[in-house]
C-alpha cells in the first residue's frame, strides 16, 4: 500500500468568537480522510461546511486547533511539503499591477529553473489555459474567468504531484468549465492527484473517482459518487393513467402529481406491489414503473435540510 | 543563506515603481531643491547652509512619509487583498516573505533617497560652490537618514503584521515622534523630583528607538566633523533594532491565521 | 506550523528580543557620549531664529518653549562639569525659549545668573543677560523679581551702581515687592559696592529663586563672600598683631596665642584660614571656597555696560 497522496487525521479548527474570545465556532470537526495517489477527489458541501477551511489548513494559511495532515508523507508543518502541492484559492486575487506572464514568472522564481526554462514553462502554461493573447495585459484588466485561468496556471506551474483547487469552476462559462475539466483529466493522466472542492455536483459526478461530503464541519460520507447515492433508500416511480370518471384512490391522493391525464406517484420499493394492486382496482392503466435514481443533488439537499434543522445546537458551544 | 526573499523584494520594488509613488516624490523633491536655490539667491553667505538644511530635511521628511505609508501596508494589504494566499502555498517561509517585503521597501527608499541626494548635490553645485571636502558630511547625514528610515520601516512592518493600516500609522508615527524627543523626555524626567518619573523616563529612553541619534543635519550644514565612532555605533544600533523588530514581526506573523 | 513549533518559535523570539534590547540599551550609552562630543547639538528644527521657530510651531508655542527650556537646563548642566567648556548655545536657547513663551520667568532668571557668568561657568555675556532680562520685564511688568535680577546684574557684573539702584527702585514699586528692594536701592545709590550689600543681594537671590542651580550658585557665592569678610577682619587683626609684635602672624594660631581671637576661625568649608608672607589672610589651598572675582578686580570695560 503506497503512501496516500493526502492524509488527514482528526483535523479540527476552532475560531474564537465573542468579545473575550472564550467561545468558539468549530468550523472543522475532527476530519479524517485519505486521498489516494492519482485520484481525482471531490470535496462537496454547502457554504460554510468547512471545505475552504480544510484547504487553507492543508496549505498552511491557517493552523489547526488539533489534528494533523500529511501530503505525500510530509507533514503540513514541513516547508518542503509545499513543493508537492499547487493551490488555487477560492476567488483568487493577484497582484493587479502585474501581467499574467509576469505573475507566473514571479511565482516560478521560488523554484530553481534556469531563466530559459522559466520562460518556456510560463509560455507553455499560458497557452494551456488559453491566456496567451492576454499574457501581457495587466491582471487588473482581466475578467473573472480570465483570472480563474491565471489561477489554475499558477497552481500547476511547478508541476506539483498534488493539486488543490478551491472551486475551480467558479466564474467560468460552460466553455471555460469544459477546459478546466479537461485540465483536471489531463492531470490525472499525468499521474497527479487532484483534490478539489465544488458546488457543481454534476461535475463531481462526472470527474471524481471519489467524493467526500462535508456539512457543518463534519464529514458526512466518503465514497465513489455512485456509492454515496446508493446509500439512499430506493423508491419506485409509477406513471399511470386514470380512465375518465375515475379518480385517484383517497389514500394516495396526497402523493400523486397530475400532469394532464397522467399521474405520477413515488412509493418506497417495499410498497410497490400493494400500490400497484390498489391502482388496478381503480382501473388505472399503468404506463411505466421505474426506480427512482437519486442524484447527488437529492442527497445534498436532504443533507442541507437536515443541517438546517439542527443548526441551532452547533453554534455556541462553550469551550 | 536563503535567496527566497530576493524575488519578493524585487517584486515589492516593482510594485512601488508601478504605483507611481516614486515619480511623484521625485518631482516634489526637485521642487524643493528649486526652492532651495531661490532661497540661496537671497541670503548671501549662508546659501550653502540653507540648501543643505532644507535639502536634508526634505529627504528625511519625504522618506519618512514613504516609509510609513507604504510600510504599514506591506503585510496588511496583501492579507486584505488575499494576494498572499497563492504565494504562501509555495515553498516560502513566512519570515522569508517578511524579509523580502522589508528589503523591497528599503530598496525603494534607497533609490529614492539616492536620487534626491543627487539633486541636492546638483543644487549645491549650482549655487557656485565647488564641492568641498566638507560636503562629504552631507553624505554621512544622508546615510544616517537611511538608517533612520530603515528603522521606521521596520516599525511599520511590525505593526502591519497584526493591525490595520490606520492604527499602524498612528503607532509608527507615535513611536517616531516620541523617539525624536527621547532625549528631552529623559531630561525632563531628570528635572522632576519624582523618582518614579525619573526611572520611567530613563527606561523609556533606553528602550524606544532613539531617532535623535541619527540627526546630524546641523553638524553637516556647519561643516563639523562627525566622529567615526558615531557612524559605527549608529549603524550597529540600527541593525540591532531592525533585527529586533524583524524577529518580533516574524514571531507574530508566523502564527497568524490568514482570514 | 504545529502548535508546539509555534510556541517554541515564540519563546525563542522573546529571548532574542530581550537580548537585543539589552544590547541596544548598552549601545545607546555609547552613542550618547558620541553625541556629546558633537559641539553642534542638533536642533530638530534646524533654524536658530526664534521668529522662524515660532512660525513653524503650529501654535504649540508653550510646549516647544518647555522643550527648549528643558534643553537649556540640560545643555548648561552637561557642560558645566566639563573642563574648558564654552557655552555658545546658551543664549540662543534662552532666546528661543523666551520668545516662544515670554512669560517663562524661570528662563529669564536663569539667564540673568548664568549668561553673565564667565570663565568655566558661563559664556560671560552680561550684556546679553541684561538684554534678556529687560525683555522679560517688558513682557512681565508686574514681576519684581526681574527688576531685582536687573539690579543684580548692574551691581554685580557691571558695577554700574546708578543703573542698579534705579532697577531696584523700579522693582520696589511693583505689586508684592518686598521692602528690602527700597533699602537696596538706597544702599547701592549711596555706597555703591560693598561686601555687605553683595551678601544681601545674593541672599535674596537664594531666597527668591527655586531653580536648584541658581540656589547652588548663590550659596557658593555667599560662602565666598563670607570668606572675604572674614579675610578683611583677619587682615585687621594681623595689622594689630604686627603693631604689637613687629611682624605679621604666620598662622591663625599665632593670633589666638596673642589673645586676639578666642577660637580658630574656619572658612565655610571648615578649613582654617592661613596667612601669606605679606601678612594677608588667605584661604587654605585645599578649601573649596572661592572668593568671587567680582569683588576683587576692577569693573569690566565700559563699552560692555551699554545696554
Amino acid at each position: 500500500m503506497s503512501t496516500p497522496a493526502i492524509e488527514i487525521l482528526g483535523l479540527t479548527k476552532d475560531y474564537p468568537i465573542g468579545f473575550w474570545g472564550k467561545q468558539v465556532r468549530r468550523s472543522l470537526d475532527a476530519l479524517t480522510l485519505e486521498v489516494e495517489e492519482g485520484e481525482i477527489f471531490g470535496f462537496l458541501g454547502p457554504n460554510g461546511a468547512g471545505k475552504t477551511t480544510t484547504l487553507k489548513l492543508l496549505t498552511g494559511l491557517i493552523f489547526p486547533t488539533s489534528g494533523t495532515a500529511r501530503v505525500r508523507g510530509r507533514s503540513i508543518d514541513d516547508i518542503g511539503m509545499h513543493r508537492e502541492i499547487g493551490y488555487l484559492p477560492e476567488q483568487p486575487y493577484f497582484y493587479d499591477y502585474l501581467t499574467a506572464r509576469e505573475l507566473l514568472d514571479y511565482y516560478a522564481r521560488f523554484s530553481n529553473y534556469t531563466s530559459r526554462d522559466r520562460r518556456e514553462r510560463v509560455s507553455r502554461l499560458l497557452e494551456r489555459v488559453g491566456l496567451t493573447s492576454a499574457a501581457d495585459v495587466q491582471l487588473r484588466k482581466y475578467s473573472k474567468g480570465m483570472l480563474q485561468r491565471a489561477g489554475i496556471a499558477q497552481a500547476i506551474l511547478d508541476e506539483p504531484q498534488v493539486v488543490l483547487l478551491d472551486e475551480p469552476m467558479s466564474g467560468l462559462d460552460p466553455v471555460g468549465r469544459y477546459e478546466v475539466r479537461d485540465i483536471i483529466l489531463e492531470l490525472k493522466r499525468q499521474g497527479r492527484t487532484v483534490f478539489f472542492s465544488t458546488h457543481i455536483l454534476s461535475d463531481a459526478e462526472m470527474l471524481c473517482d471519489r467524493v467526500a461530503v462535508l456539512a457543518g464541519g463534519k464529514l458526512q460520507g466518503v465514497g465513489a459518487p455512485g456509492e454515496i447515492v446508493s446509500l439512499e433508500v430506493h423508491a419506485m416511480d409509477i406513471l399511470f393513467e386514470l380512465p375518465p370518471g375515475y379518480d385517484v384512490p383517497p389514500a394516495l391522493r396526497k402523493s400523486v402529481t397530475r400532469i394532464g391525464a397522467r399521474c405520477r406517484l413515488e412509493v418506497p420499493e417495499a410498497e410497490l406491489y400493494t400500490t400497484l394492486d390498489e391502482l388496478r382496482r381503480f382501473e388505472a392503466r399503468i404506463l411505466s414503473v421505474s426506480p427512482v435514481r437519486p442524484t447527488l443533488e437529492d442527497y445534498f439537499l436532504r443533507l442541507v435540510g437536515e443541517r438546517r434543522a439542527d443548526s441551532h445546537g452547533v453554534e455556541a458551544s462553550v469551550r | 543563506m536563503t535567496t527566497t526573499p530576493v524575488p519578493v523584494a524585487l517584486n515589492t520594488f516593482r510594485e512601488a515603481v508601478r504605483d507611481r509613488v516614486l515619480y511623484n516624490l521625485i518631482f516634489f523633491a526637485l521642487l524643493m531643491m528649486g526652492a532651495a536655490i531661490l532661497v540661496g539667491q537671497i541670503s548671501i553667505g549662508i546659501d550653502r547652509l540653507v540648501i543643505i538644511n532644507l535639502g536634508l530635511a526634505s529627504i528625511s521628511l519625504i522618506g519618512l512619509v514613504m516609509a510609513i505609508f507604504i510600510g504599514v501596508g506591506l503585510v496588511s494589504k496583501e492579507i486584505e487583498k488575499r494576494t498572499l494566499y497563492s504565494l504562501l502555498a509555495r515553498p516560502i517561509r513566512r519570515w522569508e516573505f517578511l524579509l523580502g517585503k522589508y528589503a523591497g521597501l528599503l530598496l525603494t527608499l534607497a533609490v529614492n533617497t539616492s536620487f534626491m541626494t543627487l539633486g541636492l548635490a546638483a543644487a549645491l553645485y549650482w549655487v557656485g560652490r565647488p564641492l568641498v571636502r566638507a560636503d562629504a558630511l552631507v553624505l554621512v547625514a544622508v546615510y544616517f537618514i537611511l538608517l533612520e528610515l530603515a528603522l521606521v520601516t521596520a516599525l511599520a512592518l511590525f505593526f502591519s503584521c497584526f493591525s490595520s493600516p490606520m492604527l499602524s500609522t498612528l503607532f509608527t508615527l507615535g513611536i517616531y515622534i516620541t523617539g525624536c524627543f527621547a532625549g528631552d523626555i529623559r531630561a525632563f524626567g531628570e528635572i522632576t523630583e519624582n523618582p518614579a518619573m525619573k526611572t520611567f523616563t530613563r527606561v523609556l529612553y533606553y528602550l524606544i528607538p532613539n531617532f535623535h541619534n541619527f540627526n546630524v543635519i546641523a553638524a553637516a550644514s556647519h561643516g563639523e566633523r562627525i566622529p567615526i565612532s558615531l557612524v559605527a555605533h549608529n549603524t550597529l544600533y540600527a541593525l540591532l533594532y531592525m533585527a529586533l523588530l524583524l524577529v518580533a514581526a516574524s514571531a507574530v506573523f508566523s502564527g497568524r491565521n490568514l482570514k | 506550523m504545529s502548535r508546539s513549533g509555534q510556541s517554541r518559535l515564540r519563546s525563542t523570539a522573546l529571548v532574542a528580543v530581550a537580548l537585543l534590547f539589552i544590547l541596544i540599551a548598552g549601545l545607546q550609552r555609547r552613542i550618547d557620549s558620541d553625541m556629546d562630543s558633537l559641539a553642534q547639538q542638533s536642533d530638530d528644527l534646524l533654524l536658530r531664529s526664534p521668529a522662524a521657530i515660532q512660525k513653524m510651531s503650529f501654535g504649540y508655542d508653550s510646549l516647544l518653549a518647555d522643550i527648549y527650556w528643558t534643553r537649556t537646563v540640560q545643555y548648561y548642566g552637561s557642560r558645566f562639569t566639563v573642563k574648558g567648556a564654552t557655552f555658545p548655545l546658551l543664549w540662543p536657547l534662552l532666546d528661543i525659549s523666551t520668545t516662544l513663551d515670554p512669560h517663562l520667568l524661570v528662563a529669564y532668571r536663569f539667564g540673568a545668573v548664568f549668561l553673565s557668568e564667565s570663565g568655566t561657568a558661563g559664556p560671560g555675556r552680561p550684556d546679553l543677560a541684561v538684554q534678556l532680562v529687560k525683555r522679560g520685564i517688558a513682557s512681565n511688568p508686574d514681576e519684581w523679581q526681574l527688576d531685582m535680577d536687573l539690579g543684580f546684574l548692574y551691581y554685580w557684573r557691571l558695577k554700574d551702581y546708578q543703573s542698579s539702584a534705579a532697577a531696584f527702585l523700579e522693582g520696589s514699586n511693583k505689586p508684592n515687592a518686598p521692602p528690602w528692594l527700597k533699602v537696596m536701592a538706597a544702599r547701592v545709590a549711596q555706597k555703591g559696592g560693598s561686601l555687605e550689600t553683595s551678601r544681601m543681594i545674593w541672599s535674596e537671590i537664594y531666597e527668591s529663586n527655586q531653580d536648584p542651580k541658581i540656589r547652588e550658585r548663590a550659596l557658593e557665592t555667599l560662602r565666598g563672600l563670607k570668606a572675604a569678610e572674614d579675610e578683611v577682619e583677619l587682615n585687621q587683626l594681623a595689622d594689630e598683631y604686627q603693631k604689637r609684635f613687629g611682624h605679621f602672624p604666620t598662622s591663625v594660631g599665632d593670633l589666638r596665642s596673642a589673645g586676639l581671637i578666642q577660637a580658630i576661625p574656619v572658612d565655610p568649608d571648615g578649613y582654617p584660614y592661613v596667612f601669606q608672607p605679606d601678612g594677608k589672610a588667605a584661604l587654605d589651598p585645599e578649601s573649596s571656597v572661592i572668593i568671587p572675582k567680582e569683588i576683587k578686580g576692577p569693573p569690566p570695560e565700559l563699552n560692555k555696560t551699554h545696554s
